[in-house]
């Protein structure tokens, strides 16, 4: 048992664990202290000093954030002397800060701005620094914007990218009153090592990361009557957007957000649950394929483990880290993407559309699904597959720009065709959803049956974050033409985060781990976690999105990809079969060895 | 020079007749003993703060783990001081004797000299210097190793943990403290972390005895101190000197008649006007110096000299914290103002009022003392300050 420390906070007094921080007790006891560059997720850095506190006996005052507590400490939270230090130190930021709210994007829901509003800081203290400052925005990237005139240097983007993604995009350069966070050589972001994931959005206390948004162009669509706008939404959507519009978090608003949709003026709101359900089907046989032939055909060309290549995130991460190690990922393209390409295709056919009128808009939990969607790769229907793709945040907006009531819309359903889900799709928004929907699917081909776990429920591969997720599953009484599975221990893992995707793709590249099939989501959590939801995040947040994700499943009729009605339609009006020349053409890419800088 | 000021030359001394005759009488001796004696000398850190180096050592001996460091930092970077230059050209082989000796008593196995990046022009002769103590340690089988790392030239990387930072190959800047360096040091291990001149004081204590080395200095300031005497003064240059002197004894040693302002300790210390030459000690009971002594005649504007500090801290400032980062910033723009006009005269108070706020919230030294020569310039030269 931890040692058990003995304080007092505003007279208050407290027993709490060694090594807690001032700041944590201070919570335990419902003090609220004002943080900035504090974050849950991340290391302390102690570096914006908004959250200092007196402590008896000592002269400066400590950082709640950094400070662990010590026997007998009496720590005041509110005299004159921290009140002052804080109103400087706010309006130390401020005055370095770009503070015209109403142009930012982040107004009403920016950090900065609530503990000024709180400080009631009003005419400005100290000189105005912004003019002499030659601050950059870095627009050109088609994902991110980072508006430096915005930033406070607390370096939660710098923690972020180096402690739960390991890409180091950003970190600070220069010193003094130059300091700023910059990128390698200064370069703008579309030209380094970041991935677009968003974590750092995610994070930012201020509108210095945002994504870029789409909204206007979005809106444009949909008010031109010569188009047709169909819409997709990412199963990690449908239980976050709630937070963007005031519910709190874990609530599952599938059908208010098919209401909205429709009511913003989309022409056919579909679902990218379909296409994730196909995807399941592509990789699976993908997988299958690549067992095949390493175990019977003895190709030695063919890598393994094969790594799903759903998380845009993921992808470019790999482009960069891993080059050498490309043959491993799957080559079917992400839900999103398999939508794009279908919609100007099978639908405009089946709908009788010409496909130059077809705007594709995608609703994603993401920002790096941004720059998928301009990848020159996707455009193999001819067009552009997806033309704008929103976050979670941007569709809160539009519906808050409509004047829509969120909370009282009814339940309305999916347009068909493309409108189909099962549980297996609804997974995808979590750590572990991915491998678990390709298991009940793959083991249902190579057996017949169902997967051995009660519910469907294949709880081993459920990820959870800070850690890589192994599990194996054991393969008997296969159907004749898969009797080359016969007893194969099929092994996988799961990792979310890319600080863990790394750890995973080192010990495949040295030998140390021997899987077949490896799940990687860019981002803590899963989608529920991505750059593109609602702000704030932290691990409480994203654990009531997880509950609502499998929630969601266990709710569904259907539960398994291959069952989706719309699935065998689609293979038998249009694709053919799994892996097929269509697939081949549509539904499946090819990668980019990037530069390591 | 006058018998007004006792010279002395403890650190300058010339070395004993035979090789680290000293190391080698106090490897023998027990680590108590050896701790008990710094204590008794009265021994402060060189560097500025004054930290009790035999508690430093003890606490970082009481730490488990046979991983420890001793680092020397010889990052000196405080503006106007110039003395450990001076030591580490003329005495190197003691400051070496004085890190074995720290090794042997907090079990450490290795020891880094941490070199100001423009004193880069030492490099050779301390080399060679530092293989002479090599050879000497394996024939005395002394198991501590001495390396010498560059700096590159940022002054806050003489503040120990954003030197410990440099030295781990990151960018320097401050750690949060707790953990102290005796605790969690370079690498994360416990590290005795000392100034140049510290380390020959401990070998000089170590040679001649506490009582003796006691006889030097005042109650709170024991020993001998090596001054870097700058400015207006026809005698600059490096002197070894008793600490706990009156300033005014030092003025009329050092100033050329017409002195106005003495600034003691650096851009990090504080201005001494005429008015308090006589009251004030050098020394921790007075004002503690790293050994940076400017004088200013009546020829100099303290406007001046305090807009160069502050645009001194501007500049090194590492920039992640905010009272540093932009307080700096804003005093530095602020006395601008005033000066032109833009600014009532009452903003002087505001900024003093937020000098004190850094003095207090800021995370590392650097912060915290901008407020020393601020304040102390700004309350004792007002009127230069706004005419």
């Amino acid at each position: 048992m931890t040692n058990q420390i003995n304080l007092k906070i505003d007279g208050i007094d407290l027993t709490v664990d060694e090594g807690t921080t001032i700041l944590s007790a201070a919570r335990k006891a419902n003090i609220q202290v004002p943080t900035l560059c504090y974050h849950e997720d991340l290391c302390v850095a102690g570096n914006c000093r908004v959250c200092v506190v007196e402590q008896k006996g000592t002269k400066n005052l400590v950082p709640s954030c950094a400070m662990p507590v010590s026997e007998g400490m009496d720590i005041l939270t509110n005299t004159g002397k921290v009140r002052l230090a804080r109103k400087h130190i706010v309006e130390l930021l401020l005055s370095e800060h770009n503070a015209d709210c109403t142009k930012c994007y982040k107004n009403g829901n920016c950090e900065l701005q609530q503990l000024a509003s709180e400080m009631l800081t009003g005419e400005p203290m100290f000189l105005d620094l912004v003019p002499d400052k030659k601050y950059t925005i870095d627009m050109f990237n088609t994902a991110i914007v980072k508006d430096d005139s915005r930033c406070i240097r607390c370096q939660r983007c710098v923690r972020t990218c180096e402690e739960l993604q390991s890409v180091s995009a950003l970190d600070v350069a220069y010193r003094g009153h130059t300091m700023k966070i910059s990128t390698f050589f200064e370069h703008p972001l579309f030209e380094v090592v970041c991935t677009n994931c968003g974590q750092c959005v995610n994070r930012c206390p201020t509108g210095a990361l945002i994504e870029k948004n789409y909204i206007d162009k979005v809106w444009d669509a949909i008010y031109d009557p010569n188009k047709h706008v169909v819409v997709q939404t990412a199963p990690a959507v449908r239980i976050a957007l709630g937070e963007a519009l005031g519910m709190p978090p874990g609530k599952i608003v599938t059908g208010k957000m098919v209401a909205a949709l429709k009511r913003l003026g989309f022409d056919s709101v579909l679902d990218t649950d379909f296409t994730a359900d196909l995807t399941i089907i592509e990789e699976g046989h993908e997988l299958l394929s690549r067992l095949k032939r390493v175990l019977v055909d003895k190709d030695t060309t063919v890598a393994l483990p094969m790594a799903t290549s759903c998380s845009p995130g993921w992808i470019k991460f790999i482009e960069h880290t891993f080059p050498e190690m490309l043959p491993n990922l799957s080559t079917c393209k992400s839900p999103q993407q398999m939508f794009g390409a279908l919609a100007k295709t099978y639908y405009a056919q089946k709908r009788g559309l010409d496909p130059k009128n077809i705007v594709s808009i995608s609703i994603m939990p993401c920002t790096a699904k941004k720059f998928e969607a301009n990848r020159q790769e996707m455009r193999s229907s001819g067009y552009t597959d997806v033309d704008y793709v929103l976050t979670t945040r941007e569709l809160g907006i539009m519906i808050r720009q409509a004047g829509l009531d969120f909370e009282s819309l009814p339940e309305e359903h999916t347009d068909s065709f493309m409108g189909a889900s099962t549980g297996a799709a609804v997974i995808f928004g979590t750590t572990g959803g991915v491998m678990e929907a390709a298991l009940r699917t793959a083991y249902e081909i190579v057996t017949g049956r169902e997967v051995p776990f009660e519910g469907l429920n294949i709880t081993p591969v459920r990820g959870t974050e800070g850690e890589v997720r192994e599990a194996s599953i054991l393969i008997k009484k296969t159907l004749p033409e898969w009797s080359f599975l016969e007893g194969v221990e099929l092994k996988c893992a799961v990792a979310n985060g890319l600080a863990y995707a790394k750890k995973v793709m080192q010990d495949v590249k040295s030998g140390k781990a021997n899987y077949h099939f490896i799940e990687i989501m860019a981002c803590p959590g899963g989608c529920l976690g991505g750059g593109g939801q609602p702000i704030p995040t932290n691990l409480e947040i994203r654990t009531k999105r997880k509950e609502a994700i499998y929630s969601e499943d266990m709710g569904m009729p259907i539960r398994k990809s291959h069952e989706n009605p719309e699935i065998a339609e689609i293979y038998q009006e249009f694709l053919g079969k799994p892996l097929g020349h269509k697939s081949h053409e549509l539904l499946h890419t090819h990668y980019t060895p990037r530069k390591r800088y | 020079m006058s018998e007004l000021v006792k010279r002395v030359d403890l650190i300058f001394g010339e070395y004993s007749d035979q090789k680290y005759k000293t190391l080698e009488k106090t490897l023998k001796r027990s680590n108590d003993d050896i701790i008990k004696d710094i204590l008794d000398s009265g021994l402060k850190g060189r560097g500025g703060a004054g930290f009790p180096t035999a508690l430093k050592w003890k606490f970082t001996m009481e730490q488990p783990g046979d991983e420890k460091y001793v680092i020397c930092n010889a990052d000196e970077g405080e503006p106007g001081t110039f003395k450990d230059r001076e030591i580490l050209t003329k005495v190197p082989r003691k400051v070496f004797a004085g890190m074995a000796i720290c090794g042997k008593v907090i079990g450490a196995k290795k020891g880094y000299m941490y070199l100001r990046g423009e004193y880069r022009f030492l490099l050779p002769s301390l080399q060679v210097e530092l293989d002479a103590y090599a050879e000497m340690a394996k024939e005395m089988d002394i198991d501590f190793t001495i390396e010498v790392r560059m700096g590159s030239g940022a002054y806050i990387c003489g503040e120990e943990s954003a030197l410990f930072e440099s030295m781990e190959g990151k960018r320097g800047e401050p750690r949060n403290k707790p953990p102290y360096p005796t605790v969690s040091g370079y690498l994360n291990k416990p590290t005795v972390i000392n100034n140049v001149e510290t380390f020959v004081n401990v070998l000089m204590i170590c040679r001649i005895g506490p009582v003796q080395y006691k006889k030097l200095g005042t109650r709170d300031s024991r020993g001998s101190k090596v001054f870097s005497v700058s400015g207006d003064t026809p005698i600059a240059g490096i002197y070894e000197l008793e600490l706990g002197m009156p300033l005014e004894k030092f003025v009329d040693e050092f100033g050329d008649g017409d002195t106005k302002a003495v600034q003691v300790g650096g851009a990090s210390g504080f201005c001494v006007p005429r008015k308090k030459f006589k009251d004030t000690i050098i020394g921790f009971e007075g004002v503690p110096t790293g050994g940076s002594m400017m004088i200013f005649n009546s020829s100099r504007s303290m406007y001046n000299v305090l807009h160069n500090y502050l645009e001194f801290f501007e500049e090194e400032s590492c920039g992640q914290c905010t009272p540093c980062r932009v307080g700096c910033q804003q005093l530095r723009k602020g006395i601008e103002a005033v000066k032109r006009g833009d600014k009532p005269i009452t903003y002087l108070e505001q900024l003093m009022k937020l000098s004190e706020t850094m003095k207090i919230t800021a995370k590392c030294g650097l912060g915290q003392s901008v407020a020393n020569s601020f304040s102390s310039i700004v309350t004792n030269f007002k009127e230069e300050m706004i005419y």
